[in-house]
């Protein structure tokens, strides 16, 4: 099993033999508020506790807000995070994992929003 | 710096640069990075006999906000309304919007379960839908019936104001707006008839005007001390 995955990951290689990879397309900025490791375990996380504070506190430092992720992550082409090759739907699809921040918070990019 | 002199500097820089172009902002908006200070208190003044019979108030408030109609009147949210209210003796009917009343003692926050339902520091009453478990104790609690519950999907959101099924809203006294150091849309709207500021300070319109002129609280015998006052009434 290890073995497997070491293998697949070696590879590189879009085509698996039962899953697709995510598409990570980064369309927009240069960097991300955190290097791609710390972001990829804790961003929820840091998402968690910034809704904690933005909501009960009302403090909204754009680090670390879903807002700011979806303005620098949605898709050029759809202006949203989700869909087939949207940067949240595509990774949390592949990794299994429900999110429910779509079902109140816009997909949409602000400009798109609007 | 005390505030007056703080104030001072605002006015002079206000005066010294082109129109539209402060230093200073003289609403003082507070900073993204700071919470909500109990030193304030939002509250809105309106008077009635200033407000015509249209619905501006109501419309900027949803379209601000993305609250949309399903054409279903009865389970339609609700964020802010005209009511008319006609005495039976005389006849005489005035109309008036009505909405959150941002209590000082809120019920809503009293019977909520989880907690979901809660005043900020600075007095806006909101709904924390992240732990909005949907019961309705808080429609039920609320004596203005200012609280809606989304029953259906929600598309088209606004970026600032999030919606979902299965929670409870309310007005939000437009704290995305105030947060920035603007006043609610409604206001915006209808600066004839409705004040928008801070009750705790005494150098503010709305406090000056409450300090020298009659106004009441719906539902006074209740004492939740509202923060939305009326005028005329």
């Amino acid at each position: 099993m290890l073995l497997a995955i070491a293998g697949f990951a070696d590879t590189g290689s879009r085509q698996t033999e039962r899953v697709p990879l995510p598409v990570v397309k980064i369309e927009k900025g240069e960097a991300c508020v955190a290097p791609v490791e710390e972001m990829r375990r804790e961003h929820m996380k840091m998402l968690f506790h910034q809704r904690d504070r933005t909501m009960r506190e009302g403090i909204r430092a754009t680090r670390f807000s879903l807002k700011g992720c979806v303005d620098c992550h949605a898709s050029s082409k759809t202006g949203s995070v989700l869909g087939e090759e949207g940067f949240c739907s595509s990774c949390h699809a592949y990794a299994s994992v429900k999110i429910d921040c779509f079902e109140c918070h816009t997909p949409l990019r602000e400009d798109r929003a609007r | 710096m005390n505030p007056d002199r703080r104030q001072l500097l605002g006015f002079a820089a206000a005066a010294v640069l082109a129109p539209g172009l402060r230093l200073i902002e003289l609403a003082q908006a507070r900073s993204p990075e700071e919470a909500a200070s109990t030193l304030k208190r939002w509250g809105l003044l309106i008077d009635i006999e200033s407000c015509s019979d249209c619905d501006a108030c109501v419309s900027a408030c949803h379209e601000e906000n993305g609250v949309s109609s399903h054409g279903r009147p009865a389970t339609d949210a609700q964020w802010i309304r005209k009511v008319s209210l006609r005495d039976r003796a005389t006849g005489h009917v005035q109309t008036l919007p009505l909405m959150c009343q941002h209590c000082e003692h809120p019920p809503c926050v009293d019977v909520c379960p989880t907690g979901a339902s809660f005043k900020r520091a600075d007095g806006i009453v909101l709904v924390d839908k992240h732990t909005c478990i949907g019961c309705r104790y808080c429609v039920m609690a609320c004596p203005f019936g200012a609280r809606s519950f989304i029953h259906e999907p929600v598309t088209g959101q606004k970026p600032d104001v999030p919606r979902g099924k299965g929670t409870v809203e309310s007005c939000t006294l437009c704290v995305h707006r105030v947060d920035r150091g603007e006043t609610p849309a409604c206001v915006e709207a209808c600066s004839q008839a409705m004040v928008f500021g801070d009750l705790a300070d005494p150098s503010s319109e709305i406090r000056r005007r409450l300090k020298s002129e009659p106004s009441t609280q719906l539902r006074a015998d209740l004492a939740l001390n509202t923060g939305v006052r009326y005028q005329r009434l």
